[in-house]
């Protein structure tokens, strides 16, 4: 069995003394100072000859200094299904996009891109459920997938989370799951090529269908596109130098039942509507020599017109370059500036120093 | 053409999952993580596997990328062999959990692991990252002595013709001649190197220590610190006196280790920097376990004892 830690602090400074406004991801430095968003446990191995287990425990420092524990991830996979099949039972990170079924310690910038922020929420997509994929038996990779999950938990944002006021501004409904409509779906395709000896596009386009507890029978639609290009020059040096580029676009069409309005609960009412939002990012990555990475990144999100104000669907744009020096494979420590422009509040500037140290077995990382 | 090709291999694929039952005729896929494996395979398989190797020649082993075309090609594998000894650690597990193939398997007869009966030099008596990337299972770089590669050419031999049983005699004269044209190469390259006894050498990473005990060599340094570590002002200083005081005069670098770094040292203590490498494929013409071998011994020949 592997057993590895790996631990990230942030240390920085924003401009806007409501940090958490600004970096609204769970795993992001959250506060003026200092931050430890992500301290974790993960453990992986064979079940035996027919499963392999993973088990991922996040322990974190909230802004109020607050510890609290997760069970991030907690699955088994299938190793020896017939006809190109596996399945995936238990907690884990929803395969929908690219960056969704990262940990925080792979990515490539400090804080989670805004539009997945937006359709997943703070600590992105995940549930409790089971994933069934196909290798598609085509000359070149082709992978298809589908994932049905609990739709309840605040991991759940697009449906029915406690939290679901910031995106249709009414009170939460309770709602029961009544039948197998009630569960959120959430199809993928994945295809790639290598262009030439030295250069892999991989291509994904992604789904989440389920219920949302605006009201008694409202529903929520996420569709998204993901894109990534590598080029790795063909005599690398411990994988240097290289380019990347990875971008996805989301959107989401949020139907929002007549509710009570969240900001007014006794008295006033917000009209049925469909809440569109939509938003992108594109990351470059410039491998420079080993160990050494710079990066810069563009972030867009917004959302249409409607009956009530959320800062969690107003226009805002992001733009972070960023510098990551990596002594060694088991630490890295990243700077990165934030500029940011939300529609109604203005500009901000932030500028954040990350570093992170694994112990033990560190997790090959997934193309 | 191709999509004729494609169906059958999908009818195939679905109907067949797994089972050694393969007709004779057609050659078993054999994958091999570096092309140094894939040239043991070849000379060991013959017409009977198609081989195909995932690093690329010209690449460092332990930083290839888990591209998706590597999960295709893993899980269309007879046969896997891969270096072990934790090489492929950072790129393998993955692409094996997506490639579904039970043949396989880690412990199936499709799954050879090179360093299995290899005396495994430098074994870390202690598990302490202050050290650097060292493998808790040994120095991995274990095919440039060429008594390894017997040993990893027999280990080929007996998996395939575990999974190809009807092939079993090609595999057994294809390692017979095999290890008599090692023999004999051996006792040349040990000829042509004999002058050379006792030279002191410096390497980028520790990746010719098996080379060296083979044929006599003495690695003073290396330009690494540590292993994985990059080479620091301070520890290039020490390198340049340990050179100098010693008389080192070669450097060997292999096409992916920084070569400016070398030749900086190089200039400071007037040796000599010998591009060798380690991988079937990266220099024209050496595209056989041998005349791989014939390369490397040949650029250590010229450089230790001047061009001939």
């Amino acid at each position: 069995m592997n057993i590895g830690f790996s631990g990230l602090v942030d240390a920085g400074w924003s401009s806007t003394a409501d940090v958490q406004s600004l970096q609204r991801g769970d795993h992001d430095p959250s506060v003026r100072g200092f931050t430890v968003p992500n301290a974790e446990i993960t453990l992986d191995g064979a079940v035996d000859p027919y499963f392999k287990g993973f088990v991922n425990v996040v322990y974190k420092i909230d802004a109020e200094g607050e510890s609290a524990t997760e069970l991030e991830e907690a699955y088994v996979l299938t190793s020896s299904l017939p006809s190109n099949l596996q399945l995936k039972v238990g907690q884990f990170f929803t395969e929908f996009g690219r960056q969704n079924q990262q940990h925080p310690h792979s990515w490539a910038f400090v804080d989670q891109p805004l539009v997945l922020n937006r359709m997943f929420g703070p600590d992105g997509m995940r549930g409790q459920g089971a994933r069934l994929s196909w290798l598609v038996p085509t000359s070149f990779y082709t992978e298809a997938m589908v994932s049905v999950l609990n739709s309840l938990g605040e991991t759940m944002f697009s449906f029915r989370s406690e939290e679901s006021s910031e995106i249709h501004g009414g009170v939460p409904v309770e709602r029961n799951v009544n039948n197998a409509g009630d569960l959120v779906v959430v199809p993928r395709l994945a295809t790639s090529f290598d262009l030439t000896e030295t250069q892999t596009l991989l291509l994904g386009v992604s789904g989440a269908f389920g219920p949302n507890n605006s009201g008694e029978s409202s529903s929520s639609r996420v569709f998204g596109a993901d894109m990534y290009w590598k080029w790795k020059s063909a005599t690398a040096a411990q994988g240097f130098p290289f380019f990347s580029v990875q971008g996805e676009y989301l959107n989401r069409s949020y139907d929002a039942e007549e509710r009570w309005d969240a900001a007014d609960p006794y008295f006033s009412r917000l009209p049925s509507e469909t809440l569109k939002d939509r938003g992108a990012y594109a990351q470059l990555l410039w491998g420079v020599r080993p160990r050494i990475v710079a990066g810069f990144r563009g972030d867009w999100a917004d959302g249409n017109d409607a009956a009530f104000d959320s800062e969690l669907r107003a226009k805002r744009v992001r733009l972070s370059p960023n510098f990551t020096y990596y002594p060694s494979e088991f630490s890295k420590v990243r700077l990165q500036y934030n500029f940011d422009d939300r529609k109604g509040i203005g500009r901000d500037h932030s500028l954040w120093l990350q570093f992170e140290f694994i112990l033990g077995a560190h997790a090959a990382h997934r193309f | 053409m191709k999509t004729i090709a494609l169906l059958t291999f999908a009818a195939a694929t679905i109907g067949a999952p797994s089972g050694p039952t393969k007709p004779v005729a057609a050659p078993l896929s054999v994958v091999a993580t570096t092309p140094d494996l894939a040239s043991l395979a070849k000379a060991i398989g013959g017409n009977a596997v198609e081989v195909k190797a995932l690093a690329k020649p010209t690449e460092d082993a332990h930083f290839v990328d888990a591209k998706p075309s590597h999960i295709v090609t893993l899980n269309r594998a007879d046969v896997l062999i891969e270096g072990g000894a934790e090489l492929e650690l950072g790129w393998l597990p993955p692409l094996l959990e997506s490639s579904r193939n039970s043949k396989i398997a880690s412990g199936a007869p499709g799954r050879i692991v090179a360093s299995t009966g290899i005396t495994m030099k430098e074994k870390p008596v202690s598990f302490d990252r202050s050290k650097g990337d060292v493998h808790a299972l040994g120095n991995p770089h274990f095919l440039v002595d060429p008594l390894n590669a017997k040993i990893v050419a027999a280990n080929i031999a007996d998996h395939l013709s575990r999974v190809a049983p009807a092939s079993a005699s090609t595999f057994k004269a294809n390692l017979a001649t095999f290890n008599a044209a090692v023999d004999a190469k051996l006792a040349e390259w040990q000829k042509q190197l004999a002058p050379s006894k006792g030279a002191r050498i410096v390497t980028y990473h520790k990746d010719f220590v098996y080379l060296a005990e083979r044929f006599g060599l003495e690695i003073v340094e290396t330009l690494e610190p540590k292993p994985g570590i990059a080479p620091s002002p301070s520890h290039l200083a020490q390198v340049i006196a340990t050179m100098r005081s010693q008389n080192a005069k070669v450097i060997i670098v292999q096409p992916y280790q920084n070569r400016k770094t070398a030749e900086t040292v190089a200039r400071q203590t007037g040796a000599t920097v010998l591009d060798i490498s380690q991988q079937p494929g990266a220099i024209k013409g050496t595209d056989t376990y041998i005349d791989l071998m014939d390369h490397v011994v040949r650029t250590l020949v010229n450089g230790l004892q001047g061009d001939k």
